[in-house]
C-alpha cells in the first residue's frame, strides 16, 4: 500500500486495517477453522488482485498514467453483442454466431430467445444491439423506437416457408385452398375422409401428420391456416421428427402433412407437394419452389426473416462485423438450419442497405 | 386387541382366536393386508415411473453423452453441442446463492428459534415463512426482475467509465474495469436466494428445534453465555439437519429454470461467466473471478429447456437434452452425496 504524501486520515485507516488484520484473522480462524481461514485468505487475495488503494492527495498525473493498466477489464477485454428476439430467427443466429466466433475469437454473441415482440421491447429499452424478428417491425414499435431515439436498420436475412404434402398415390388433388386446409386442420374439425372436405374427392380416410407444438413450424402453420397460434385439430399425429411425418404421409394413401420447405426440397421424391391457393380458386395455386418462396409468390405459407440492428450500434466494429458476416459467410448456415437463403441480387440489396446505414451513421 | 391385529397384519401365518367373532377378525385382517398392499403399490408405482423416465433418458442420451459434451459450447449441430456454459453458469450461480442464503437463512432460523420472544409479529413471520416456501418460483423471478435488476443497473452507472472510486473522501479505491451486464450471475443468485430462503429457514428451524432443551439449559447453567451456547452446543448439534436442508435447497436452486428465464439469462451461450472455461484458469487468471458476478450466464436447466424444444427436422436435439439431464442429475447426486457425508461426519463427532 503506497503511503503517499498523504492525508493523515488515510494513514490512520491503513494502520487500523493492519492492526485489525491480526485480530480479524484470529477471530476468523476461531469461527471457520484453519481451512476456512485459508479459503478466506485466498479470496481476499483475489480481491486485492482486483483493486488497489491510494491516497486522495495522489497527484492527478499519476492517476492518469496508471489508468492505462487498470482499463484492462477483468474479463480480458472481450467484446460482446447483445441479441434477443424470435425463436425462428434464433436458429439461424445461433448457427451464424457459432461460425462467427470462430473467426472473431475476442467477440461473444449473447443470444436470448424470447419472441419477436419481446425482442423489439428490449430494443426500445436500449438493452440490445440486434433484434431478431420473424415479421416486419410494426409501426407502433417503430414509433416507440423513434421516441427512444433508436434508429433501426432492417436486414432481411432468410426466408421461411411451409410445404403441405400428400401421398404420391393421391391423384385427385394438385392444388388446395387455404379454406380447405382450414376445414381439415381447424380445431374441432369433423372431417374424417377426403370426401368430407370436398364431395368431388374419393372416400379415403384422412391421415394427418405434422410437427408438435414445440416447433416454430407448428406455430406458424396454425397461425396462418387456423388464424390463431397453437390451435389445431385433435386428429393428427404430432412428431418433432420430420422423418416420421414424411414416412407417415408416404405410408397412408389418404396421408397429408406439413413441414418446413427446406426439408421438402431435400426429400422431393418421397411425397407429393401441393400447390397452395390463397384465394378460393384452384387456378391461383402456387407451387412451393425456391423461387416462389424467395419472391413471396407462394402465399400465405412463406415469410421473410429479419434482423433489426440498432443504427448506433453499427459504430461498434464487432456489431458491424457480425451484421456483415450474417449477410455473407453466414448465409451458408441458413439452409443447414432449414430455411431458404436469399438470392444473390437480393443479398446485394440488403448489403447495400447496410453499407448505406453505416455511412449514414458515420455522418 | 387392535395392537395384536396390527402385529399380525404383516404375517401370513393364520392365527386362530379364542375370542368370539372369529370371522370379523379375519375380515379386519384382510382389510389390513389390503391396505398394506395398496401402500406397497403406491411406492412401487412411483418407482416404476422413475425407472421408466430414467431409462428413456439414458436411452436417448446414448450417442451424444461423451466427455466432450462437458467441454463444448452451444452448437446448432447436435453432435458438437455441449453444456460447458451451463455447467459453469450453474456452478457460479449456486456458489453465490449459497453465499447469500446460508448466512441469512441460518441466522434468521437461529434468531426465530433461539432468541426471538414469542410476540404476534414473530408468529406472523413464522406463519408466512411456510407460505413463502409455497410460492411458485417464477413469482420470485418477477420480483428479481423488478427489484434486483435495477439495483445492478445502478451499479453499472457507478462503475461505468470511472473505475477509481472515492470512498467517503478518505481514499480512492482503484478497481479493475468491470463490465456489468443485465441478466448477470449476481441478479440470478439474489433471485435464487429468495426462492430457497424460506426452505432454508424452515429446515434450519426444524433442526434447531430437534436439539434437546436440556443441552441449552446445561450449557447456560455452566455459565456459558447465550452466544456460546448457540455457537458451541446448539449449532453443532443441529448441523446435520441444517446441512441437509441447505443442500436440498441448493439442489432445488440448481434445477430451477423459470426464475432465471424471467430475469433474462442467455438462451444460447457460447461463453462462461468471466470467461473462465476450465478450473485451471481459476489459478492462472484469478482476476477473472471478479468479473463473474456481473457477467451474463446461462444455467443447465435453461439449456436443457431450450434443447428439448429445439425444433430439429431429424429430432437429434433430444439426445442433447437427455445428455444435459443426465449431467444435471449427476451433479445433483454428487451434491446430495456430499450432504450425506456431512450428516454422517457431523453426527459422529457429536458427543455430550
Amino acid at each position: 500500500m503506497p503511503a503517499c504524501s498523504g492525508g493523515f486520515r488515510f494513514v490512520g485507516i491503513v494502520e487500523f486495517l493492519q492492526e485489525g488484520q491480526g485480530w480479524l484473522m484470529s477471530v476468523a480462524s476461531r469461527v471457520v477453522g484453519n481451512w476456512g481461514t485459508a479459503v478466506l485468505l485466498a479470496f481476499s487475495a483475489f480481491l486485492s488482485a482486483g483493486c488497489s488503494v491510494e491516497s486522495v492527495d495522489a497527484p492527478a498525473a499519476k492517476t492518469g498514467g496508471e489508468t492505462a493498466g487498470a482499463t484492462e477489464s477483468a474479463a480480458g477485454g472481450e467484446k460482446r453483442i447483445q441479441v434477443d428476439g424470435s425463436s425462428t430467427v434464433a436458429k439461424v443466429a445461433a448457427a451464424v454466431q457459432e461460425e462467427f466466433t470462430k473467426k472473431f475469437a475476442d467477440t461473444k454473441v449473447a443470444l436470448k430467445v424470447t419472441g419477436t415482440g419481446t425482442g423489439f421491447k428490449e430494443m426500445i429499452a436500449g438493452r440490445i444491439d440486434i433484434a431478431n424478428a420473424s415479421r416486419p417491425v410494426k409501426d407502433s414499435e417503430k414509433a416507440d423506437c423513434e421516441k427512444a431515439g433508436i434508429e433501426l436498420v432492417e436486414l432481411k436475412i432468410a426466408l421461411d416457408g411451409l410445404t403441405v404434402c400428400v401421398n404420391r398415390e393421391n391423384d385427385w388433388l394438385d392444388t388446395i385452398t387455404v379454406a380447405q386446409l382450414k376445414k381439415i386442420w381447424a380445431p374441432g374439425s369433423t372431417v374424417k375422409t377426403w370426401k368430407d372436405v370436398d364431395p368431388a374427392w374419393p372416400d379415403v380416410p384422412l391421415a394427418l401428420f405434422g410437427p408438435g407444438e414445440e416447433s416454430g413450424t407448428f406455430d406458424y402453420f396454425t397461425e396462418v391456416i387456423n388464424g390463431k397460434e397453437d390451435q389445431i385439430t385433435e386428429n393428427y399425429s404430432a412428431s418433432a421428427d420430420d422423418n416420421v411425418t414424411i414416412t407417415g404421409i408416404a405410408g397412408e394413401k389418404g396421408g397429408m402433412g406439413f413441414f418446413g420447405c427446406a426439408y421438402y426440397f431435400s426429400n422431393r421424391d418421397k411425397v407429393k407437394v401441393l400447390k397452395i391457393s390463397a384465394t378460393d380458386s384452384v387456378a391461383d395455386g402456387i407451387e412451393p419452389t425456391v423461387e416462389t418462396v424467395r419472391s413471396g409468390a407462394y402465399k400465405p405459407l412463406s415469410r421473410p426473416l429479419f434482423i433489426y440492428v440498432k443504427k448506433s450500434s453499427l459504430a461498434k466494429p464487432e456489431v458491424l462485423d457480425f451484421a456483415k458476416y450474417f449477410l455473407n459467410e453466414g448465409q451458408s448456415q441458413v439452409s443447414t438450419v432449414g430455411y431458404v437463403p436469399l438470392e444473390e441480387a437480393e443479398l446485394a440489396t440488403v448489403n447495400a442497405a447496410l453499407d448505406a446505414a453505416v455511412s449514414g451513421a458515420g455522418k | 386387541m387392535s395392537a395384536t391385529v396390527g402385529e399380525l397384519a404383516g404375517s401370513v401365518v393364520p392365527v386362530s382366536f379364542t375370542l368370539g367373532a372369529d370371522g370379523q377378525i379375519r375380515q379386519r385382517l384382510r382389510l389390513s393386508r389390503g391396505f398394506m398392499w395398496l401402500c406397497r403399490l403406491a411406492t412401487y408405482a412411483s418407482l416404476l415411473v422413475l425407472a421408466v423416465l430414467l431409462l428413456s433418458i439414458v436411452w436417448n442420451s446414448v450417442g451424444r453423452l461423451r466427455w466432450d459434451f462437458l467441454s463444448s459450447h452451444y452448437s446448432m449441430q447436435p453432435d458438437r453441442c455441449g453444456i460447458l456454459a451451463g455447467l459453469w453458469g450453474t456452478f457460479w450461480l449456486v456458489l453465490l446463492t449459497a453465499a447469500f442464503s446460508i448466512p441469512v437463512g441460518v441466522g434468521s432460523a437461529v434468531y426465530l428459534e433461539e432468541l426471538a420472544k414469542d410476540t404476534w409479529l414473530m408468529r406472523v413471520i413464522r406463519l408466512n415463512l411456510s407460505n413463502l416456501a409455497g410460492v411458485p418460483s417464477i413469482v420470485y423471478g418477477i420480483l428479481g426482475l423488478t427489484a434486483f435488476r435495477p439495483l445492478v443497473i445502478q451499479l453499472q452507472s457507478v462503475f461505468d467509465g470511472r473505475h477509481v472510486v472515492n470512498v467517503l473522501g478518505l481514499f480512492r479505491l482503484r478497481l479493475l474495469k468491470l463490465d456489468i451486464y443485465d441478466g448477470s450471475v449476481l441478479i440470478g443468485a439474489m433471485t435464487m436466494s429468495l426462492v430457497i430462503l424460506p426452505t432454508v429457514i424452515i429446515a434450519s428451524q426444524e433442526a434447531l428445534r430437534a436439539v434437546p432443551s436440556t443441552i441449552r439449559v446445561a450449557s447456560l447453567a455452566l455459565g456459558a453465555t447465550r452466544w456460546q451456547t448457540i455457537w458451541r452446543q446448539v449449532l453443532p448439534a443441529s448441523l446435520p439437519g441444517i446441512a441437509t436442508g441447505v443442500i436440498l435447497s441448493i439442489s432445488r436452486a440448481m434445477g430451477e429454470a423459470a426464475p432465471l428465464m424471467m430475469i433474462g439469462v442467455l438462451t444460447v451461450a457460447s461463453m462462461c461467466p468471466g470467461g473462465i472455461e476450465s478450473p485451471g484458469q481459476l489459478l492462472t487468471e484469478p482476476g477473472r473471478v471478479l468479473a463473474v458476478p456481473f457477467d451474463q450466464f446461462t444455467a443447465m436447466p435453461v439449456e436443457i429447456y431450450d434443447w428439448s424444444k429445439q425444433p430439429d427436422p431429424q429430432d437429434r436435439f433430444t439426445g442433447v437434452a437427455a445428455s444435459g439431464i443426465l449431467v444435471l442429475l449427476a451433479v445433483l447426486l454428487t451434491v446430495n452425496a456430499a450432504a450425506m457425508i456431512v450428516r454422517y461426519r457431523a453426527g459422529r463427532q457429536l458427543r455430550w
